[in-house]
């Protein structure tokens, strides 16, 4: 553990003292979501205790406050992500809200009929949903890029579908599953010598990894508070600054307008054109402790620490005969997350059996069904790694599986 | 370990792996998929009724221990049953995963279920294929 003071991050999350069936506590679920350092549950507390007040509307000390508090999120999150301008930040519920916001607003306005939207099969339903949505009321059509012999997306395969029909390319950054990690930077260029913009679904990059959306120069980018250390129900949407305008307000009501009239509206600028009725303002807050959290940490340390996870946990799973793994043979361009199945058994079955030992993890398709479809299995068993998993917890997810073999011989 | 001793017990197991009612019944007069979309069980039954009396029975698909297991114990408790007979077992299924008082002898097999009720996550494989007989009664 030479990245980072494990010991010490580890007394920062109370959670990790809770005894599931009297066993310590192994959180291998973080794809799913993160347990929250004392400093962010802290944070929601002090929200509550000494700046709670609507923002924007009251000239009151408090709103005033709320008020500093919530841009200084915007402005946290900006720099977090490298974004040109505060006006691209968005704050919505999460990710799924903000590629459903971009599908309701400049999908359903610049796709028409015959347009292509590509996608990839490893893409999560919340990246697939919103577009089968488009594309079935404007007659436009989707497309996948599928993946290589090892488990990446084929690059080959993102060429050949690539044309000036296709309007929009949503990819993920880092797959929920396979832990690949796409290269979103070449993607984008290629997509945009066709005149198609792109989206990135960050939900499993931003909290793993440095991610500066200007170097991507993607026109979307997508991610969720929860995932990142964050309170649940914060997410943002990065809109590029120059396409602030061709996208239309998503929901409309108060906050977002400049002035209305009995039959018409004229609207705030960006981002409050964006984010009608009151925010998410406590999220906002505490999302700014769990960016320093990060910060204090520091993302390439993290990303390294994953690292080192990852080729242990893929050594040591190797070695069990009975355990079949899906994604890259490899720990390159790859984030901490396994996916694999216990030979004969079903994942339900091995997740129940993982779970008494303390080991939690996740079973099922993921959110994507597509890309189980294509791997040829109905479920997969999930391991997913963050700043506080150790070699230990690794450990104690490979004895759990010999206990799973013991039981389904 | 108690409790996954109840909830992997012999009989769970013995009927999970080698059921002698997982086949496609060619004859079936009714048919009907069940499935749990969050975590991929996935099972078909067949059923071949001769008025009200359930004359054969049979299930094919994949899923976990549970949710297999589950519907096999299942057939052979309903095999040669009448339809309101069926339903009313069915209940009693349903109440005992719901930790209300049943009388267990009823259940046959299935009664090993009844440890599933500890296990909040797991209950909904256990129910799928007495909710889907009863889509189809």
């Amino acid at each position: 553990m030479k990245n980072i003071d494990i010991e010490r991050i580890k007394k920062d999350f109370p959670i990790l003292s809770v005894k599931p069936h009297g066993k310590r506590l192994v959180y291998l679920d973080n794809a799913a979501t993160t347990q929250k350092p004392i400093e962010v549950i802290k944070a929601m507390d002090k929200y509550y205790e000494e700046l709670n007040a609507n923002v924007y509307r009251s000239p009151h000390y408090l709103s005033v406050l709320s008020t500093q508090a919530y841009e200084e999120a915007r402005e946290r999150v900006k720099k977090f992500i490298n974004a040109k301008k505060e006006e691209s930040i968005v704050f919505t519920r999460n990710t799924t809200e903000s590629i459903n916001f971009i599908a309701y607003t400049w999908g359903m306005k610049h796709i028409n009929e015959g347009d292509e939207i590509l996608l990839t099969i490893a893409e999560h339903h919340s990246n697939i949903l919103p577009w089968q949505m488009v594309a079935e009321a404007k007659g436009a059509k989707l497309k996948y890029v599928y993946l290589d012999e090892n488990f990446r997306l084929s690059m080959k395969d993102f060429k050949e579908k690539m044309s000036e029909k296709v309007k929009l390319v949503a990819v993920q950054h880092m797959s929920n599953v396979l832990g690949i990690i796409n290269p979103v930077e070449e993607i984008t260029h290629i997509a945009h010598k066709y005149g198609a913009k792109v989206l990135i679904d960050g939900a499993q990059s931003v909290p793993h990894m440095p991610v500066d959306v200007q170097k991507i120069d993607c026109d979307f980018f997508a991610f969720s508070g929860h995932k990142m250390l964050g309170p649940m129900g914060i997410g943002v949407l990065y809109i590029k600054e120059d396409l602030l305008k061709e996208v239309p307000p998503f929901l409309r009501g108060g906050e977002m307008i400049d002035e209305v009239y009995e039959d018409y509206s004229t609207f705030a600028p960006s981002p409050l054109k964006f984010e009608a009725g009151t925010p998410n303002i406590e999220g906002a807050y505490v999302l700014i402790s769990a960016i320093d959290y990060i910060e204090k940490i520091g993302l390439t340390n993290i990303y390294k620490h994953e690292g080192e996870l990852l080729e242990y946990g893929l050594q040591k799973m190797k070695e069990l005969d009975f355990v079949k793994l899906y994604g890259p043979k490899d720990a390159k361009e790859r984030g901490g997350i396994i996916s694999f199945n216990v030979e004969g058994v079903h994942p339900h079955d091995v997740a129940t059996i993982l779970d008494e030992e303390g080991v939690a993890v996740r079973s099922g398709h993921h959110c994507c069904q597509p890309l189980m479809r294509y791997l040829g299995v109905p479920a997969t068993v999930r391991a997913s790694f963050y700043l506080y998993n150790d070699f230990e917890d690794i450990d104690a997810l490979v004895e759990g599986l010999k206990k799973v073999r013991k039981w389904f011989k | 370990m108690s409790d996954l001793n109840q909830l992997y017990s012999e009989v769970i197991m013995e009927h999970y792996e080698n059921s002698p009612h997982r086949r496609e019944l060619k004859d079936a007069t009714h048919k009907e998929r069940g499935h749990n979309p969050l975590c991929g069980d996935d099972i078909t039954l067949y059923l071949k009724m001769n008025g009200d009396i359930i004359e054969d029975a049979s299930f094919t698909g994949h899923g976990c221990a549970i949710s297999q297991a589950s519907t096999s114990m299942m057939i052979d408790l309903i095999k040669g049953k009448d339809k309101k007979e069926a339903l009313r077992l069915v209940q009693e299924f349903i109440d005992m995963i719901h930790k209300k008082d049943v009388n267990l002898d009823e259940l046959g097999d299935a009664q090993v279920l009844q440890g599933v009720s500890d296990f909040p996550a797991r209950v909904k494989c256990a129910l799928l294929a007495w909710k889907t007989l009863q889509e189809i009664l």
